[in-house]
C-alpha cells in the first residue's frame, strides 16, 4: 500500500501501527471501508473490534488516510462510549468500591496492588498484560471486599493474599 | 425441496451457547445419523425459544414439543424416544408457566402476535423458511400489483404508527417524503433500541430479520429510494451478524439489489453499528452519526422527509415499525385496523419487566389495560404483593399510579396521563419501591447520556440529580420540591431534543403521584418504602431473637455485637444498610425501621 504518512517512523512499544501484522490488519480495514460513505464511524468501529483500542496514533492515521480533519476523528473517539484509546490488558482485576467494600478494606488492596503492578487504577500494566480498575458494586457485598479478577468473583480478600491473587497472571507474561 | 418428517429448532443464543448448546445439537445430530433418522429430522439453529434459565433446550415441530436442560448425553434416549418410538420424553419437557414471553406455543387469551409471530419458530439464519411463512409476498404484491401511492394509502389506512416512541402515523411520514423531490433518498431502520431494560427489537432483529428488509423495501419503494440503512447498537452484535447474513440471502434471491424481482426497482441495504451513546436512536444524531460524526441531534425543522440523511430527503422508523409493513399489504389494513382503540391501531410489543410474576416479551392489542397488563398477561405481583406504579416509556416515560390501572393503553390514553408509550418499556413496580430512588435512577441515566450540546439539558439534569440524591441521603431541603418543578419545567422548555425534553418526565409524574413520598423523605427524613439508605436502620427485636450469632458472622462490616443465646444489637454507625442480616436471620428478628 502506497499511503505517504506523516506520521513518524518510530513508535512507543506497543503501538499498533508500529507492529508489521497490526499495521497490515489496519491498513485493510481502512482500504476496505475508505470509501464508504460515512466512513470514519465504520473504520473506527472495524479497528476497536480488531485491535482493541485506536491510539491517538491510529486516529492520526485514520485521519490522514480518509482525508479528513483529525480534530473530527478525535470528536468522534471521545462521543462514544465504545471506543477506546489505550489497550486494555489481557487480564482484568476490578476491585469493587461498593459501599460493603469500601468499608471493608478495598483501600488498602489498591494501594497493595499499586506497588505490585505499578500502575494505578484506571491504567493498564505496560506489557500489556493486566488491566487495574475500580468498579460499582458487583452484588456480592456479602464477600466484601471482593476483587474480580477476569469473570472471577473472589471474595473476603486481605492485603497479603493479593501477590497470591495476581501471581498467575505475572507468570504468563514471556 | 427435501421432505421432512420433523423439523428440530436449536437455541443458539448466547446464554445457550454457554451451558454448551453446540455440543448438544453435534450430538444430537450424531444419533439422528446413527439410528438412521437423518433424512426425516431437519436441525435448524434458532434464537430464545424458552426462558434461556434451562438451556440448551430445543423444540420439535410439528408436535411443538418443547425439551430443556438438555446435556450430549441425553441425546441417544431422546432419538430413541422421541423420533423412533414417536413417544415424547416426559422428562425433559419444558415447564408449563402460565406465561412467558418466549412460549409461543401456549395460548394467552388477550395477546395476539404480529411482529413476534415468526419468532422463535424459523430460522433466522435461513431464508426460505420466512418465505415458508408467506414471507417476500408482500413485496412481491407490491412490485406487480400496486403503485408507491396505492402502498402508501393502504399503510395509512392501516392507522399504522410510528413504533419508536412519538407515535407519528407512518403513512404520513412516507407520504412526506415521497413528496420531496430531491435524491437520492434513503430509508433508514432505528435499530439503537438504547431503553435499559427494552428488549422488543433485538428480539426481532435476531428472530425474523426478513420481516424488517422486507418492510424497508417496500418503504424503499413507496418513497422513491435506492438505498437503506439499518441503524443496530454496538451492543447486539448476534442481531447485527443475523441481520448481515439476511441481507446477503435476500440479495442472493435477487430481492434486494438490482431490478428487484424483475420489476426494474432497484434497492439495497447496509447495516451500520452504533458506539455506545444513547442519543442517536433520537432520528437526527441517529444519521449524524451514519454520516461518521458525532451522534449529536440537531434542529428540526428541516425534517429528515425533507433534509435528513447525507442532507438528502430520508424516511426513518423503527424495527417493529417495519415488521409490521409486510402484514398489513398481504392481510389488508382493514384487518390491521381491526386491532386497537380507536386511535391507535394494531398491536404492540412490550418487555414487561420489575415485580411481575412473568417478565419477558409480550405482544398486545392497543386498547387492553394496565390492570389486564399486569394481572392477566403478567400473572400479577409476585409474592402477592400490592402494585404501586408502572413506568412505560423508558427514560423519558413516566410513573402512573394504582389509580391508572383501568387505563387502556394506547398512544393517547398514555400520553394524557402524563408518560409516554415509549418504545415499550413496561416496568412493574410493587410497595416497596421507593419512588423518589426511581426518579433518581432515571436521571442518573440521562444525566449520563446526555450529549452536552445544549446548557439546560446538561447542566439541568445534573442539577436535578444532585437535588434527589441530597433527598434521598436524608439531607432534603424545604425548597427542594419546588426548584425540582422549576428546573424541569426549564429543562422541557429549552432543550434542543427529545432525550432533554423528556428527561423531567420521571421526576414530574412522581411529584405529581407520590408527592407525599418527597415529603416524608424531605421532612421526616423517612423513606416511607425503605429503600433509601440513609433513611433506615436495621434493628434486632429483643424477644424475637435467639442469639444464634448468624447474623453477626455475615455482616460484612462488623456492625453486629451480641453474646451466644444473648439478643444481639446492631450499631447504626458502623452498619452499612447492606441488608445481608435481614436475609439470613433465620427468626426474622431484624427490621427496617
Ligand atoms: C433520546 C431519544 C432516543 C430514542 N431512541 C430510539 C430508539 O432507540 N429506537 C427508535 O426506534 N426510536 C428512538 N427514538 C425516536 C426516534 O427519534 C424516531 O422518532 C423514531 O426512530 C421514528 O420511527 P417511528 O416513526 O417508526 O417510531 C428516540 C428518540 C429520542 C429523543
Ligand atoms: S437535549 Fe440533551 S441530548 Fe438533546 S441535544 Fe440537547 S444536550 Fe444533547
Ligand atoms: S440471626 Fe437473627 S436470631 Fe440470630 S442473632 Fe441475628 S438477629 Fe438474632
Ligand atoms: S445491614 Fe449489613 S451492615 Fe448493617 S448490620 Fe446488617 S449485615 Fe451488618
Ligand atoms: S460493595 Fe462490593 S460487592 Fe457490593
Ligand atoms: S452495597 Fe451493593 S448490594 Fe450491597
Amino acid at each position: 500500500m502506497a499511503a505517504t504518512t506523516t506520521v513518524p517512523k518510530t513508535y512507543p512499544k506497543n503501538e499498533p501501527l508500529g507492529d508489521a501484522g497490526k499495521k497490515a490488519v489496519i491498513d485493510t480495514i481502512i482500504e476496505q471501508y475508505k470509501d464508504l460513505p460515512g466512513a470514519t464511524m465504520v473504520v473506527l468501529n472495524e479497528l476497536q473490534s480488531a485491535i482493541g483500542f485506536v491510539s491517538t496514533y491510529m486516529q492520526e492515521y485514520v485521519a490522514e488516510r480518509l482525508q479528513v480533519p483529525l480534530s473530527r476523528v478525535h470528536g468522534v473517539v471521545s462521543f462514544y462510549s465504545f471506543f477506546t484509546t489505550t489497550p486494555r490488558g489481557k487480564h482484568t482485576v476490578k476491585f469493587c468500591m461498593g459501599t460493603a467494600c469500601y468499608v471493608g478494606g478495598t483501600p488498602s488492596l489498591i494501594e497493595k496492588t499499586k506497588q505490585i503492578l505499578g500502575v494505578s487504577p484506571g491504567q493498564t500494566t505496560s506489557d500489556g498484560n493486566i488491566t487495574f480498575e475500580v468498579c460499582r458494586c458487583v452484588g456480592a457485598c456479602s464477600q466484601a471486599p471482593v476483587v474480580v479478577v477476569d469473570e472471577e468473583v473472589h471474595g473476603r480478600v486481605r492485603p497479603n493474599k493479593i501477590p497470591q491473587l495476581l501471581k498467575p497472571m505475572l507468570d504468563e507474561k514471556e | 425441496m427435501k421432505y421432512y418428517r420433523s423439523h428440530v429448532l436449536v437455541c443458539v443464543d448466547p446464554e445457550c451457547l454457554k451451558k454448551g448448546a453446540h455440543d448438544v445439537m453435534d450430538a444430537f445430530q450424531d444419533e439422528l445419523v446413527a439410528q438412521g433418522l437423518i433424512d426425516e429430522v431437519q436441525v435448524l439453529e434458532t434464537s430464545r425459544i424458552g426462558g434461556c434459565d434451562h438451556g440448551p433446550e430445543l423444540m420439535v415441530y410439528p408436535e411443538g414439543v418443547h425439551y430443556t436442560n438438555l446435556t450430549p448425553d441425553d441425546m441417544p434416549f431422546l432419538v430413541e424416544e422421541h423420533f423412533l418410538k414417536g413417544r415424547i420424553a416426559q422428562k425433559f419437557v419444558a415447564e408449563e408457566k402460565a406465561f412467558t414471553d418466549e412460549e409461543l406455543s401456549a395460548p394467552t387469551a388477550k395477546e395476539i402476535r404480529v411482529v413476534l409471530r415468526n419468532c422463535g419458530k424459523i430460522d433466522p439464519e435461513n431464508i426460505e423458511d420466512y418465505i415458508a411463512e408467506d414471507g417476500y409476498q408482500a413485496l412481491g404484491k407490491v412490485l406487480t400489483e400496486n403503485t408507491p401511492e396505492q402502498v402508501i394509502e393502504t399503510v395509512l389506512n392501516s392507522g399504522l404508527k410510528g413504533r419508536g416512541g412519538a407515535g407519528f402515523p407512518t403513512g404520513k411520514k412516507w407520504e412526506f417524503c415521497r413528496a420531496s423531490k430531491e435524491t437520492p433518498k434513503y430509508v433508514i431502520c432505528n435499530a439503537d433500541e438504547g431503553d435499559p431494560g427494552a428488549f422488543m427489537n433485538r428480539r426481532v432483529l435476531e428472530g425474523d430479520p426478513h420481516s424488517v428488509i422486507e418492510g424497508m423495501i417496500i418503504a424503499a419503494y413507496a418513497i422513491g429510494s435506492n438505498q437503506g440503512y439499518v441503524y443496530c447498537r454496538a451492543e447486539y452484535p448476534i442481531a447485527v451478524k443475523t441481520l448481515r447474513i439476511a441481507i446477503n440471502q435476500a440479495r442472493s434471491m435477487g430481492l434486494l439489489g438490482k431490478n428487484i424481482l424483475g420489476s426494474g426497482f432497484d434497492f439495497d441495504l447496509e447495516v451500520r453499528m452504533g458506539a455506545g451513546a444513547f442519543v442517536c436512536g433520537e432520528e437526527t444524531a441517529l444519521m449524524a452519526s451514519i454520516e461518521g460524526n458525532r451522534g449529536e441531534p440537531r434542529p428540526r425543522p428541516p425534517f429528515p422527509a425533507v433534509k435528513g440523511l447525507f442532507a438528502k430527503p430520508s424516511n426513518i422508523n423503527n424495527v417493529e415499525t417495519y415488521a409490521n409493513i409486510p402484514q398489513i399489504i398481504l392481510r389488508g389494513a382493514d384487518w390491521y385496523a381491526s386491532m386497537g382503540t380507536e386511535k391507535s391501531k394494531g398491536t404492540k410489543t412490550f418487555a414487561l419487566a420489575g415485580d411481575v410474576k412473568h417478565t419477558g416479551l409480550i405482544e398486545i392489542p392497543f386498547g387492553l389495560t394496565l390492570r389486564e397488563i399486569v394481572y392477566d398477561v403478567g400473572g400479577g405481583i409476585k409474592d402477592d404483593k400490592k402494585f404501586k406504579a408502572v413506568q412505560t416509556g423508558g427514560p423519558m416515560g413516566g410513573c402512573l399510579p394504582e389509580a391508572y390501572l383501568d387505563l387502556p393503553v394506547d398512544y393517547e390514553a398514555i400520553t394524557k396521563a402524563g408518560s409516554i408509550m415509549g418504545s415499550g418499556g413496561l416496568v412493574i413496580m410493587d410497595e416497596d419501591t421507593c419512588m423518589v430512588d426511581i426518579a433518581r435512577f432515571f436521571m442518573d441515566f440521562t444525566q449520563d447520556e446526555s450529549c452536552g450540546k445544549c446548557t439546560p439539558c446538561r447542566v439541568g439534569t445534573r442539577r436535578i440529580l444532585e437535588i434527589l440524591e441530597r433527598i434521598c441521603a436524608g439531607k432534603g431541603k424545604p425548597d427542594d420540591i419546588e426548584t425540582l418543578e422549576y428546573l424541569c419545567a426549564q429543562i422541557r422548555e429549552d432543550s434542543l431534543c427529545g432525550l432533554g425534553q423528556g428527561s423531567p418526565n420521571p421526576v414530574v409524574t412522581t411529584l405529581k403521584h407520590f408527592r407525599d413520598e418527597y415529603e416524608a423523605h424531605i421532612f421526616e427524613k423517612r423513606c416511607p418504602a425503605k429503600v433509601c439508605k440513609a433513611l433506615i436502620r436495621y434493628e434486632i427485636i429483643d424477644g424475637i431473637c435467639t442469639g444464634c450469632t448468624v447474623c453477626a458472622r455475615n455482616c460484612p462490616v462488623g456492625a453486629i455485637s451480641g453474646e451466644r443465646r444473648q439478643t444481639h444489637v446492631i450499631d447504626p454507625d458502623i452498619c452499612v444498610r447492606c441488608g445481608i442480616c435481614k436475609q439470613v436471620c433465620n427468626f426474622n428478628a431484624i427490621v427496617i425501621n
